[in-house]
């Protein structure tokens, strides 16, 4: 584990805009003055005149990139998940979504992992809102390889894309010869007793979660969908056949998240038992985010505690 | 204005009022009295002002226009309607299930460029476009049309420090002050007086007009054109529900639709002006 290579995914939105921005001349980019933080900066040095500062008023930053749109441009507008999702819901949904434009939104901070900030700017309720939207693509990488081919991803498409990010340096997962596919869940271990749905930066925890039930004598599934909407209702429903049993990992509420989503896939064309594991109707608090995400069992052993009991009671 | 011209656009202005009650009466709700009050704004920019062409609706070089006030899009319907983005008779179907003519603009009706209607958004749309205009070396100008109600929402204001630091020369802004909202006089609901002082201060350049004079809104349009470095707002005095007697200043008819007499009857007036118009 020492040579682990951490990186945050804000930063592959920031180094991802501006490799991208070299392909597409349409590429623009509109920040709400944290260009430091959600790492848009790093493209502003490189294309002063394609980086717009709207400073601190998101619901016009969101509505500039909606007009920008009609007009040919593929902005990325970008901000915190609290702002991006949260304040500026309405003009997301009528300015962006409604007309279906091509507007995607780069979303850093979501979660609990903000840390010292505390409960005011750890969104985890940006997916659930995001996925009432209409059209709406949402992906939530799971790092900075993933991010990277998500930016890509969203560019190459027609239409509105929500990207969620995290502050927190996560584990490089993934290697070079990954291929990001929209709206395909990846299986990253495969495993008969249960399958572990996770998203982001539970991702990895799911992957530890599978070595430490091994040694408990369980195969579990790990599952990454980093593509929430389209979700990939076949692989989930195949996992659902297969395993009989589904536990879900998410850094965001559990009400209207990746466990929702699949619970709803699940309810409607597979049966099977899912346990949700996510943040459970409450606010955040301030501390260091590996602390927090302890704290709100968003770890590879409670991962692994959830499953096995929920095997237990199968 | 040359008066042939202008009694053309006075035409015009009678017939967009005429569609504003065929479809608000058709669709037994919506919103008329915002519509008459800017009856000949939408008259002058499409007729006289605007750089389109319904035939090419998504010439990138054509001047844009965003109904910010979205709720008045029955006058929006009638002036694209009387150019000629579909039949007149459509605005019959207006707010009826399977129609093009939404209850709020909508960008997938030909001739609309954005959809609006939650307000405060359409400024911010305008905006972008404006923006991407200035980025793309383009002359095309954008227009957008705000109540003065509607500059009560604070999104106005970020769009409004937008378009200032940007330098937005691109961009007009039109407020219908018409001093009515749903809930009463805009001055006693919860007053966004003094306007003009509010976009001056955000480093608009401020005109102001009649709504319901061609010369004035030529002059301000005129005025408008030779403005350089910053965006620019007319805001222009209006009557609501201009042009129907009975709805003239009356806050209850902000989103009423008439019933059959006050239907014939507004119908009535309006073809009596229009008559005294040939």
């Amino acid at each position: 584990m020492g040579d682990v290579i951490k990186k945050a995914t804000r930063d592959s939105y920031g180094e991802a805009l501006t490799e991208l921005a070299k392909e597409y001349e349409n590429l623009v980019v509109l920040d709400a003055d944290l260009a430091a933080a959600t790492k848009t900066a790093i493209f502003k040095k490189a294309y002063p005149d394609r980086f717009f500062d709207c400073g601190i008023a998101e619901e016009n930053m969101m509505g500039v990139a909606a007009g920008l749109a009609t007009c040919g441009k593929i902005p990325f507008a970008s901000s915190f998940a609290m702002f991006s999702a949260g304040r500026a819901y309405e003009i997301v949904r009528n300015s962006i979504g409604y007309p279906h434009l091509n507007v995607k939104i780069g979303a850093t901070h979501a979660g609990i992992s903000v840390g010292e900030d505390g409960a005011t700017h750890q969104c985890n309720e940006d997916i659930a809102l995001m996925r009432t939207i209409p059209g709406m693509t949402i992906i939530n990488p799971a790092d900075d390889i993933e991010a990277k081919q998500a930016v890509r991803s969203a560019v190459e498409m027609e239409g509105p894309v929500y990207m969620r990010f995290g502050r927190l340096a996560v584990p490089v997962i993934n290697d070079e010869s990954y291929k990001f596919e929209l709206g395909k869940g990846v299986v990253l271990r495969e495993g008969s007793d249960v399958t572990i749905i996770a998203t982001g930066l539970m991702v990895n925890e799911a992957v530890q979660a599978h070595d430490m039930l091994k040694n408990q004598g369980i195969s579990a599934r790990v599952v990454n969908i980093h593509t929430i909407k389209p979700i990939d209702r076949e692989l989930i429903c195949k996992c659902a056949e297969e395993t009989g049993l589904i536990v879900t990992a998410e850094e965001h509420s559990v009400i209207g998240g990746l466990g929702s989503a699949v619970a709803e896939v699940v309810t409607e064309s597979c049966p099977v038992r899912v346990v949700k594991i996510g943040v459970n109707d409450e606010y955040g608090y301030s501390g260091p985010a590996l602390d927090l995400l302890k704290k709100f069992g968003l770890s590879a052993e409670n991962i692994a505690e959830v499953t096995a009991k929920a095997l237990a009671e199968k | 204005m040359e008066s042939s011209m202008k009694k053309n656009l006075q035409k015009i202005a009678c017939k967009v009022r005429m569609g504003v009650i065929e479809g608000t009466y058709n669709a037994k709700s919506g919103h008329p009295g915002g519509s008459l009050s800017i009856s000949e704004l939408l008259t002058y920019l499409y007729f006289g002002k605007m750089r389109i062409d319904p035939e090419n609706p998504e010439n990138p070089d054509r001047d844009r226009f965003v109904l910010s006030k979205g709720h008045t899009a029955p006058a929006l319907y009638a002036v694209l309607a009387l150019k000629g983005y579909f039949p007149y008779e459509e605005l019959k179907t207006l707010r009826h299930i399977g129609s093009d003519l939404q209850g709020h603009p909508s960008i997938h009706t030909k001739g609309v460029d954005m959809s609006s209607g939650s307000l405060g958004q359409g400024i911010s749309a305008a905006a972008g476009m404006a923006l991407a205009g200035k980025i793309d070396g383009k002359d095309y100008k954008v227009y957008t049309v705000l109540g003065d109600g509607e500059v009560e929402e604070g999104q106005v204001w970020e769009a409004c420090m937008f378009a200032s630091h940007y330098k937005l020369d691109n961009l007009v802004a039109i407020v219908d002050r018409n001093g009515l909202q749903i809930d009463g006089a805009i001055t006693e609901v919860c007053s966004p007086e003094p306007i003009t002082d509010k976009f001056r201060a955000f480093g608009w350049h401020v005109i102001t007009a009649d709504a319901h004079d061609f010369d004035s809104l030529e002059k301000a349009f005129d005025e408008a054109d030779k403005i350089t470095g910053k965006p620019v707002v007319i805001v222009q005095d209006s009557v609501k529900g201009r042009g129907v007697s009975y709805m003239e200043n009356q806050v209850g008819w902000h989103g009423k639709a008439p019933n059959k007499d006050e239907y014939e009857q507004a119908m009535k007036e309006l073809e009596e002006e229009l008559r005294g118009l040939e």
